[in-house]
């Protein structure tokens, strides 16, 4: 497979929606004022959650790891700053569910002290595609635009895949957020420095840079510092302004006219999508050897006195952050985190900034007015016209809302990408997206529900067939019994008497038995101590194996 | 700082149901306007009480249903349905006949079934053949157009007509009213008569029944507008004046003296008012843009089928009620195919 070519195609639906992203752009990225206290939730990411290696009442260091990533799809996380920890427990965290979680909370000491650097490397084209992911991974990274999926697994195409075009999401298609923007302004060395990392990490050839064309000043100055470079693998294309252009599919679309299959993802079709700042966070991380401990939020919205875009420190109040902009203005009546089509709505601002925040966006009712009473659906067909997967959304909505969740499959509702294009289109104002949601979950615990009462059944079926067999045993043990009770013994003796006297001595040793502790490896045949001497053979070359790599990697 | 919580999107809706049927009100305009030119003030007069009946309906429903009356009256579509089904009645029919087919349209046909929504058949076409079925003398009350010389009663006249059944001493019901072109063209073909020969008389205009044609091209002009406002998609309306020029134009050509021409297909009745207003109504219709094509189509040929051998001289009532019916199963197969699922049969 070669790389495809570059020609702007299109994709289905979009909109064309307002920007906003003015507001937040007029002055450069500020360092955010360290803040008293971090709070560090232990799953910023998609994933199992990283588990504590601290405890209350240890010094943590700025670039400390406190937290290690815990199975596959995990990463560590790191204090952002030096100071103290004081508690490890549930707090709010900024997930959609209004759940806590538990974090990690350290007290500042405002020293912002950070821990021995470890040597930084000159080049990074020595370290080996596996090592590079390795130290993505300890550094904490994920993708910063929004999903928060360990990056490192990204770095990695599998075997017998090969990646052909690596691509730069800078479309950062969704009102308001400008973070991606003011990072491309102002750091295209980082950027193109993790560009350069990823092509050598994926073995790829190409990569393109997608910017939409409503960031002149980023694609300036993306391009002199391509020329500065003079890097010719890398192109930078812009994207006419449309949402949601920053989709993965819809961008790959757009790109290469390819489409990822629906339950597939960009590797299959020899591509990979990062978003810039999480280049950039790459390009710190093998360069400076520097965790992921902050990132830049776009602070935005009427509903705050000073927009602006912030480099916060993972773990900050989101309550600091919005003071740093000058506080809430006074007709703020909605938080979000994220963007006003896909972000969610926060119930406080004590929440901490994570991995994944891009955009805070306060809101006044005058900007994002109050949702309008539903009105019944009359299938004009609006979203459908709208929807960037070719969905129904009528017909979703009407099987989600009388709960005929087969027929929402049949409809394929798990392509639905929840951009609220039709929502926002929808002329009787019903609240689809959320629709869609309630429709997932619920299939999502009837299939939980499925596979649980599958296993018990399994399991009940299996309890039946030993009942079944250990019955079959009994009577043909009794009959067996009682053919030897039968025959005449050789010995002469009474059998009744002899049958007496073996229940007399099977309870014997049995009781025997019972007075050494009961271990299920003594009395082994031969054979059974080979197998387990194999077995050990195995894990402990399994451990020197990782244990290789290891040092290996160091 | 605590803060009450809302689902994504945030940004507030574009556009909204009253707005979408208000605009269909107002393409109606040009096409009313022509009809009272030509067919006189009982246009307005069965428009007037088809609509309140209509409205008055919805609001007794909405009620007992004990649903919002306000909200649910703003949208605009009991009007809507009235508005259509005055314009689909002949203009001499008396006032009882718009209000039964208002309030049958309503009652039955819309609220029974749940309301806005939830209909299963076009309200304005079920309330429109319910009065064509029960009260088929009245349903063959048009007049004789303005320019054709012919007596034509005023307002006071028609209102007259309209609620009392007095006609002026010197006219009688029978000078009033005539054949619409197409129910005259269908009896003169049965009595052995050639087209040619039809056509000449002047119930028959350049391209289409006289006066209708008028109509329907103001109709198309308000169709068109709501094109180009993508108040409404192109695939029903082309789709069932596709089906209807192309199996009309296949007889046409095989018979011409037998067969009415395409344009005339096309610009008489109700062919224009049916193609942008009436088979348009997308809580009935298909909603895939595939399933829209194919619905439209099948009007169009049903109506083709009923104007040419059918029992009565209107077919679009019929074609878009049968189409009805067939809309679900339509839609289930002609899904579009999702993003990142293959083609059928790759």
């Amino acid at each position: 497979m070669s790389a495809p070519d570059i020609q702007l195609r299109d994709f289905h639906g979009g909109l064309h929606l307002p920007a906003n992203k003015d507001i937040s752009t007029s002055q450069p990225v500020r360092r955010a004022p360290l803040p008293s206290r971090l709070v560090i939730p232990l799953q910023q990411h998609i994933g199992e959650p990283a588990a504590p290696l601290v405890k209350p009442g240890d010094r943590v260091l700025k670039g400390q790891r406190i937290a290690r990533a815990e199975g596959f799809v995990s990463v560590p996380s790191h204090a952002s700053s030096s100071g103290t920890v004081v508690e490890i427990d549930e707090y709010p965290v900024p997930h959609p569910s209004g759940l806590g979680m538990t974090c990690i909370m350290i007290e500042l000491d405002g020293e912002d002290k950070w821990i021995e650097p470890e040597a930084e490397i000159a080049d990074f084209t020595s370290l080996d595609p596996s090592e590079l992911r390795n130290r993505v991974r300890e550094a904490g990274i994920v993708g910063l635009g929004g999903a928060g999926f360990p990056s490192y697994i990204k770095m990695n195409p599998g075997p017998g895949r090969r990646i052909d075009l690596l691509i730069v999401n800078g479309a950062e298609c969704e009102p308001y957020i400008s973070c991606d923007d003011m990072l491309m302004r102002e750091r295209p060395d980082e950027i193109l420095g993790g560009i350069a990392i990823l092509l050598h990490a994926l073995q790829a050839e190409r990569c393109v840079i997608a910017v939409e064309d409503n960031k002149p000043t980023a694609i300036v100055s993306l391009q002199a510092e391509l020329a500065r470079r003079g890097e010719d693998r890398i192109q930078l294309i812009e994207l006419p302004t449309r949402y949601p252009t920053g989709g993965e599919r819809q961008l790959i679309r757009l790109l290469t006219g390819r489409e990822v299959p629906a339950r597939g993802l960009p590797a299959d079709i020899g591509m990979i999508c990062h978003n810039p700042a999480t280049v950039a966070a790459i390009y710190r991380a093998i360069y400076r050897r520097e965790p992921l401990i902050s990132r830049i939020v776009t602070v935005t919205g009427e509903g705050v006195a000073a927009p602006c875009n912030l480099e916060a420190l993972i773990g900050t109040p989101v309550s600091e952050l919005i003071e740093a902009c000058g506080g809430y203005t006074s007709a703020v009546d909605r938080l979000i985190m994220g963007g006003p089509m896909m972000g969610f709505s926060l119930t406080t601002d004590a929440v901490p900034v994570i991995k994944t925040t891009n955009c805070l966006l306060a809101t006044t009712p005058r900007e994002l007015s109050h949702p309008k009473a539903p009105m019944p659906c009359i299938r004009c067909g609006e979203c459908a016209e709208v929807c960037p997967a070719d969905l129904l959304p009528q017909q979703l909505y009407w099987y989600a809302h009388t709960r005929d969740f087969d027929k929402t499959q049949d409809y394929n509702l798990f392509d639905c990408i929840e951009c609220g294009c039709c929502a926002y289109v929808c002329p009787s104002h019903i609240p689809l997206v959320q629709y869609y949601r309630f429709a997932k979950t619920e299939i999502w615990a009837q299939e939980r529900e499925r596979q649980r009462s599958e296993l018990a059944r399994q399991r009940h079926q299996v309890r039946l067939e030993r009942i079944e067999r250990d019955k079959r045993e009994r009577t043909e043990r009794l009959r067996e019994k009682k053919r030897a009770l039968k025959e005449p013994a050789a010995s002469g003796e009474d059998p009744k008497t002899a049958a007496i006297q073996a229940a007399l001595e099977r309870a014997k040793a049995r009781k025997a038995a019972a007075a050494v502790a009961p271990r299920n490896i003594s009395d082994l045949t031969p054979e059974q101590q080979r197998m387990i001497a194999e077995v050990d053979e195995r894990r402990r070359a399994a451990a020197r194996d990782r244990a290789g790599s290891k040092t290996g990697a160091k | 700082m605590e803060f009450r919580t809302y689902s994504s999107p945030h940004l507030s809706p574009a556009s909204d149901v009253s707005v979408v049927m208000r605009r269909v009100l107002y393409a109606l305009g040009p096409g009313l306007v022509c009809a009272w030119w030509f067919f006189g003030w009982g246009v307005i007069f069965n428009t007037l009480f088809a609509s309140l009946a209509a409205v008055a309906a919805e609001a007794l429903m909405l009620r007992l249903r004990h649903r919002p009356v306000g909200p649910q009256l703003s949208d605009n579509s009991a009007l809507l349905t009235g508005v259509l089904l005055g314009l689909a009645l002949p203009p001499l029919a008396p006032w009882w006949v718009a209000v039964i087919g208002g309030l049958f349209a309503i009652v039955v046909a819309k609220q029974l079934y749940g309301g806005l929504g939830h209909n299963p058949f076009n309200p304005a076409m079920i309330g429109y053949v319910v009065v064509l079925i029960s009260f088929p003398r009245e349903m063959t009350y048009w007049p004789n157009a303005a320019d054709s010389g012919m007596r034509a009663l005023t307002l006071i006249e028609s209102l007259d007509w309209s609620l009392l059944g007095n006609l002026p001493p010197d006219v009688s019901l029978d000078a009033l009213t005539r054949a619409t072109p197409m129910d005259s063209a269908k009896i003169e073909l049965g009595l052995g008569n050639t087209l040619s020969e039809i056509r000449t008389e002047p119930l028959f205009g350049d391209f289409g029944g006289h006066g209708f044609e008028w109509i329907n091209l103001w109709f198309l002009v308000g169709g068109l507008w709501l094109l180009y406002t993508r108040t409404i998609r192109w695939q029903i309306p082309v789709g069932m004046l596709a089906s209807l020029f192309g199996i009309s134009l296949i007889f046409f050509v095989s018979d011409p003296d037998s067969y009415l021409s395409p344009l005339f297909q096309l610009f008489s009745g109700a062919t224009m008012l049916g193609a942008f207003f009436i088979a348009t109504d997308p809580v009935s219709a298909s909603t895939t843009p595939r399933g829209r094509i194919i619905y439209g189509a099948g009007i169009g040929i049903i109506t083709y089928l009923i104007r040419t051998w059918g029992g009565y001289p209107e077919g679009i009532a019929f074609g878009v009620l049968l189409m009805n019916m067939a809309a679900p199963t339509i839609d289930y197969y002609t899904q579009p195919r999702a993003f990142g699922h293959q083609r059928d049969g790759e």
